[in-house]
Formats: structure tokens, C-alpha cells, sequence
């Protein structure tokens, strides 16, 4: 077993870690918070140079022959500075199932560019009623002439304003929460009949509630096989938790260190409180857990357990820092 | 010991509940109910209410115009307000600052600051944190210098809720810095409008504005505002910490929580039924369920020993220790039960009345606000950490 990472990919984590530091200053992140989209093109562009945006995909698709690692390491560098441009739905979600389950052509319109920086995906599949069950999905898609026809609403989704495409999970056949009978669309981001309520969201992201009333797409742009889009759906979920984790596994680190530093200079009763004995333990129990907390290589079942690790971080901390809980975002 | 709610009681509860009925806004109580955030006037015209009633004071003996009811009476009166919807007293006048003024105080004092203090025409603030007095309090550094009649006051608070709504805020200073720490601070009473007093907004994560700095230039205040001999402030901090700790374990509120708890799990969709028929959230309802009613036993057995004749004791930590822990909890479990629409950040129906309709069900928008605003309790008031430091020093003897 060999946990270490490989020459590559430290200068990738490098890279990343120098990017976040020099764009990612707290001032500059509510800048660029306070832009319209919420993100800024001048950086999705150097992610898009840097190779980041096609680093997980295959080289037959137009990628770079990396895999998880890869979007691990620089999710993680992410957290640091809690990233705003839509990595995530873009090249985490919507490449990872185009990838998954597009046909040649598709990966040529969809995947190339977005490799290239030039297309963003969001991706729709949570409705009011479905809390975390995946397959809880009443969006209907019926067959209308050689394409379909989808109606109804999905919810939380995120990117989906400055999406050039929007994935949608729809039911296409079965009863309620049947995991066969779910298929995946590509649905152009300004489809004729889909109207968003657009807002950000509790650290600043973007996302929306969509109401499909009506939207006709083609034959072709159905993602995958029809009536069987679960497993493609788990894995791309599966994937982006993992993800997550890696970039709530950078901003603790963060706020580890910003903790530390702050009860070695902070002082009451005339000396820092990192000398008062519990809070030495408080914050060594931040440390073991963020060490626990670390990815373990190829593991993805640990995510899990890695949240609540995440959660007891975050709650330690906001007691040493007197309050200034920076946000987590996760699931 | 008896537990059991006498005849009078009862009728004393329905006395309380139809004043409620009558008096409370439909708009306030809204609020209070959807998660909001109230305004000045939402408190004041509630508090202005009970003022009319004589019943502001509840805790008040009758000697200092307060209602002179028994242990069993305030209970009730609290568990009415809170179930009713009501916004929750705010503690600095009538809790704080009051009964310091009827134990410390002079006559002169009594009479003149009283009785706007029981019909909350004076909104007070509290002055004790600064920036380098927190957890260490008595090392404030707030200068009181001596002139003639007046105290001439310099300094800076900090954390100080509510300073924007208020006329009057009452401060710890230092009037003797060369001797031990507890020893040279007094407590002093500063109107707001006095030249040199300047407070500037802390807005939080959420986006409100609870909190503020306060900062003092030269600010001139007569000798006479003054409670209890120079020097001496400290005994009056701890009279007023105690009390405090005993109002901000907030059990009559965090049963409501348990509540509204329930009802979201009734609303939110789960796998084609409800959350409220998933055991495992269920149990994690009835777990913090249990721990609220313990604390209340708890509370009420400190209140009965405070009947008798006792002060608060230091017992009164564990109090906010655990009731602290249960707000957060309850905090938490509601955004969980929320789930997924708690991400949408939704400040206008926090702070607004909107006809907007929220994203998600009626009770996301203040879910994941307020998981993140009640980081704070196990902090104010004391961090728990320090209510645990004075339970093991003062109940354990460690």
C-alpha cells in the first residue's frame, strides 16, 4: 500500500494550493461574491489552462488520464478558501456522467468543451419531496414524437444559472421512488418552457428551483440508456461526496490553523489560552480529527464518517475562536 | 415536594393566557413562530404591554413594584409566554440591571431608575465584555477617572446586544487600577445620548444586527450613577451573572423547540411517508425531549431553593451548561429535519414581512441561520467552559 502522493501530482496540489492563496484572500472571496454570477470567468479560464477542469477524464476523452486523486486534491486546496467558481456541478457532476454515460457524440459537444473551459453543466435532481433518496424523482419525461417532453420541478440546483446545460433526472417509467424507469437529459440551460427562481445559498453559492413546464428536447439528448440511469446517477453522487469531503477536509485544515494561531496569541487571565489545559485538548482533538478525516487513497466509502468528523471540527472551533465559525459546506 | 399545579394555578395560567390572547400582536407572534427576526418596536410594544399589566417585573417582589409571585407562578407565566408565541423578555433591563439597582442602589436610585425599568419605557444594554475581557472579565479595561462630581469614562465594549435599541446601558469600569483586579471596578450607569458614546453595527453571519461595539471618548457621568461604593462594582457583576445564567438555560423555549420540532418532522416527506415515521429521528427527538425536561426539573429545584430564602447559587452553571447544549441540539436537529432547503439563504424572510413565498416549506428559511447563530450560546453569558471552571472550583471544591 502506498498512501503517498506522486511527483504529478504534488505540483498539482502545489498549483492548487497557490491559486487559492493568491485569489482566494477572505476580502477578495466576498468580491467575488458580490458579482453577478457569483463566479469569475478569468478564473474558471486558468482552471481550464491549468488542465484542472479535464485532469479526471480519460485521454480517448479528451482528458488527461487522471481519476478521483486528482479531483481530491484539488477540492481539497479548495476548502481552504472556500472556492466559489462551480467545479463541482461542472466537472465533478455533469463531466463525470457525461463522461459515464454519453455517447461519442456527446462527450464531443459537451465533454471538449468543458474541458476547454467554454461549457458548464448544473445538475437537476432533487425534488421537494425527496430528501436524500435519489430515486425519489417525479419529473416526468414523455416520449413526444421522436423526442421528449419533461414537466415538472426540481429543486437546489446548483449552477444551474450559469449552466450552458442543465442534466436533468427524470422518471420516464415505474412508480414513485423505483429505482429502474429513471432516465438523465441534457436540457439546454435556456430551454423554452424551464423558468428559475434563482438565490444564493447559506455560503454564498448559487443555485435555483426549476419549473419544466412542457420542455421539448430531442432523441439525442438523452444521457445514457433509457429507464436506466440509477447506477450513472449513484456513482456521479457517490463521486461528488467524496469531493466534498476532500474540500471540508481543506477548510478544516484551515480553520485548525487559524484556530491555533489565534489561542497561541489570544490572552486572558494573563496568558494565551492555548495554555489552559482544556482547550489543549479541545484542539488536539481537531487535529486527530482532521487527521482522520484525511483521505485515505481509493476509499469512498468513508465519506460518511468523515462528515461527522467534519461536524465535531466545526463546533470545537467555534469555540475557540470566540465565535468566528467559518461556513462548511457538506453534506 | 409537590409537583402537582393547585386549583389557583390553574386559573392563574388561564388569567395569563387570555392576556396573551388579548394583548400579544398577531404580527409579533407571526414572527416568533416563523423563525424572524423581530424589531425594536416588536419587543418594546410586548414589553410595554406587561409594563400596563404590572407584570414585567414577574420577578420582582412587591416591596420594589414587581407582582410578588411564588416560584410556581413565574414558572407559568414563562411556559404561557413562550408557548403563546410571545418574544422573549429582553433580560437587561428588567432581569439584569433592576434587581441590581433594588439590592445595591440607593433610594434616590430606586425611584428614579425603577420605574422605567418595569414598564420598559428605558430599553438598557449591557456593558461587561470588552476585547481583552471576555472569559477573563475583571481584566476590563474600561477607565473611569475621577472629576469632581462625575466620572470621566474611556474605553471600549464589546458583544454588546441590543446598544442600537437602547437608552441606557449599564457598564463595568475601572476606577482603581492599582489594586487586584475584582477590586477596582464600578458599576456604572451611562445614558446613551450622553456626548462621546459612539456604537458602531457587528452584523452577523446571518446577516443580523444583534450586536455592536460601544466606544467611549471623554464620556461625563455624574458620580451619583454610580450602584454600590467605589470599588465595589464587582459584587454587583456577580449578583447580575448569577441571575443571568439562571434566565439564559431558556427551557420554556427550548420546549417550544421540541414542538416545532416535531411539527416539521410531521410536514417533512420522507421516502413517500413522513420524517416523523423514520424511528431513528424519532429517537433523536425524544432523546433532546428528555433532556429538556430534565433541565427543567433542574431549574425548577434551583428555583425552589431560591423561594426559601437562597440566592442563586453557583449550581446555576450547570444550568446554562446544559441549557446551552439543548438549544444548539434542537437547533441542529431542526436543520436536519429540514434538510436539502436549508441550503437556500433566504435573509428577506428572515427580516421582512413578505408576501414572497419562501423557498422550500415555511420553516427552512431560518433553519440553517439559526444552527449557525446558536454556536453562540455555549460562549455568552459566560462559555461554558468557565461555568465548568466555577462549578468545580465552587460546588466541587477542586
Amino acid at each position: 500500500m502506498d498512501l503517498s502522493l506522486s511527483d504529478e501530482q504534488k505540483q498539482l496540489q502545489d498549483a492548487a494550493e497557490r491559486f487559492v492563496r493568491d485569489k482566494y484572500a477572505f476580502e477578495n472571496r466576498r468580491k467575488i461574491v458580490a458579482t453577478d454570477r457569483g463566479w469569475l470567468t478569468e478564473n474558471w479560464t486558468q482552471m481550464a489552462e491549468l488542465g484542472w477542469l479535464g485532469m479526471a477524464f480519460k485521454e480517448e476523452d479528451g482528458g488527461y488520464g487522471g481519476g478521483p486523486i486528482e479531483t481530491m486534491i484539488v477540492m481539497e486546496q479548495f476548502g481552504k478558501g472556500l472556492v466559489l467558481e462551480p467545479f463541482l456541478p461542472t466537472v465533478v457532476l455533469g463531466g463525470g456522467m457525461i463522461a459515464a454515460a454519453g455517447s461519442p457524440a456527446q462527450k464531443e459537444a459537451l465533454l471538449a468543451p468543458m474541458i476547454e473551459g467554454k461549457k458548464q453543466f448544473a445538475f437537476a435532481w432533487l425534488e421537494r419531496q425527496s430528501r436524500y433518496n435519489l430515486a425519489d424523482v417525479s419529473l416526468k419525461a414523455t416520449k413526444e414524437g421522436n423526442g421528449w417532453s419533461l414537466s415538472g420541478h426540481k429543486g437546489v440546483v446548483y449552477n444551474a444559472a450559469s449552466a450552458d446545460n442543465i442534466i436533468v433526472l427524470a422518471r420516464t417509467s415505474g412508480g414513485a421512488r423505483e429505482e429502474k424507469g429513471l432516465s438523465l437529459f441534457v436540457v439546454d440551460g435556456k430551454a423554452k418552457g424551464l423558468t428559475r427562481r434563482d438565490y444564493p445559498t447559506q455560503d454564498s453559492l448559487r443555485a435555483s428551483e426549476l419549473t419544466f413546464d412542457k420542455v421539448s428536447v430531442g432523441a439525442d439528448a438523452v444521457l445514457g440508456k433509457v429507464d436506466a440511469a440509477f447506477p450513472v446517477v449513484e456513482e456521479a453522487v457517490d463521486r461528488a461526496i467524496v469531493a466534498l469531503c476532500a474540500e471540508a477536509t481543506g477548510c478544516m485544515d484551515a480553520i485548525n490553523a487559524a484556530t491555533l494561531e489565534y489561542i497561541k496569541t489570544r490572552k486572558q487571565f494573563g496568558v494565551p489560552i492555548g495554555k489552559f489545559q482544556v482547550l489543549q485538548h479541545r484542539m488536539v482533538d481537531c487535529f486527530t480529527n482532521a487527521q482522520e478525516a484525511r483521505w485515505p487513497a481509493r476509499d469512498w466509502k468513508c465519506s460518511a464518517a468523515r462528515s461527522h468528523v467534519i461536524r465535531l471540527v466545526a463546533d470545537a472551533i467555534a469555540l475557540m475562536n470566540g465565535g468566528y465559525l467559518k461556513l462548511l459546506r457538506g453534506r | 415536594m409537590d409537583l402537582a399545579l393547585k386549583p389557583e394555578h390553574k386559573a392563574f395560567a388561564d388569567e395569563v393566557r387570555a392576556f396573551v390572547h388579548k394583548t400579544l400582536l398577531p404580527a409579533t407572534k407571526a414572527k416568533t413562530f416563523a423563525g424572524k427576526h423581530y424589531g425594536r418596536d416588536d419587543h418594546v410594544e410586548w414589553q410595554q404591554a406587561l409594563g400596563r399589566q404590572g407584570w414585567l417585573p414577574y420577578t420582582w417582589p412587591k416591596k420594589y413594584g414587581g407582582p410578588g409571585w411564588d416560584v410556581t407562578q413565574r414558572f407559568l407565566f414563562e411556559n404561557v409566554l413562550a408557548e403563546e408565541g410571545a418574544p422573549r423578555i429582553i433580560p437587561f433591563g428588567v432581569k439584569m440591571v433592576g434587581p441590581v439597582i433594588y439590592t445595591f442602589g440607593n433610594d434616590e436610585q430606586k425611584e428614579r431608575f425603577l420605574p422605567g425599568i418595569r414598564s420598559s419605557e428605558v430599553q438598557w444594554c449591557q456593558g461587561y465584555s470588552e476585547p481583552g475581557a471576555g472569559s477573563d472579565l475583571a481584566n476590563l479595561r474600561t477607565r473611569a477617572v475621577r472629576d469632581g462630581d462625575h466620572y470621566i469614562v474611556n474605553g471600549q465594549k464589546t458583544w454588546t446586544s441590543f446598544a442600537h435599541w437602547a437608552d441606557w446601558i449599564f457598564c463595568l469600569v475601572r476606577t482603581d487600577p492599582d489594586t487586584k483586579p475584582q477590586e477596582g471596578i464600578s458599576f456604572l450607569l451611562l445614558d446613551m445620548k450622553t456626548p462621546g458614546i459612539t456604537v458602531r453595527p457587528i452584523i452577523m453571519m446571518d446577516g443580523a444586527h444583534h450586536v455592536n461595539d460601544v466606544f467611549f471618548d471623554n464620556v461625563k457621568v455624574p458620580v451619583a450613577n454610580r450602584i454600590g461604593k467605589e470599588g465595589e462594582g464587582w459584587t454587583c457583576a456577580k449578583f447580575l451573572l448569577a441571575n443571568e445564567r439562571l434566565g439564559i438555560a431558556e427551557v420554556p423555549a427550548s420546549k417550544r423547540g421540541v414542538r416545532s420540532l416535531r411539527d416539521i418532522a410531521r410536514t417533512e416527506p420522507q421516502d413517500g411517508r413522513t420524517l416523523a415515521d423514520d424511528p431513528a429521528f424519532v429517537a433523536k427527538i425524544a432523546e433532546i425531549d428528555l433532556q429538556v425536561q430534565a433541565l427543567e426539573m433542574s431549574e425548577l429545584r434551583a428555583l425552589s431553593t431560591m423561594a426559601l430564602g437562597g440566592a442563586p447559587g453557583p449550581e446555576v452553571s450547570t444550568l446554562k451548561i446544559r441549557g446551552s447544549e439543548i438549544q444548539q441540539r434542537l437547533a441542529e436537529l431542526a436543520m436536519e429535519a429540514v434538510g436539502e432547503y436549508a441550503q437556500p439563504y433566504q435573509p428577506g424572510m428572515l427580516f421582512q414581512n413578505t408576501n414572497e413565498t419562501p423557498i422550500g416549506p415555511d420553516h427552512a428559511p431560518p433553519a440553517a441561520p439559526r444552527y449557525f447563530n446558536m454556536r453562540k450560546t455555549s460562549i455568552y453569558g459566560g462559555s461554558n467552559e468557565i461555568q465548568k471552571n466555577i462549578v468545580s472550583k465552587m460546588v466541587l471544591g477542586l
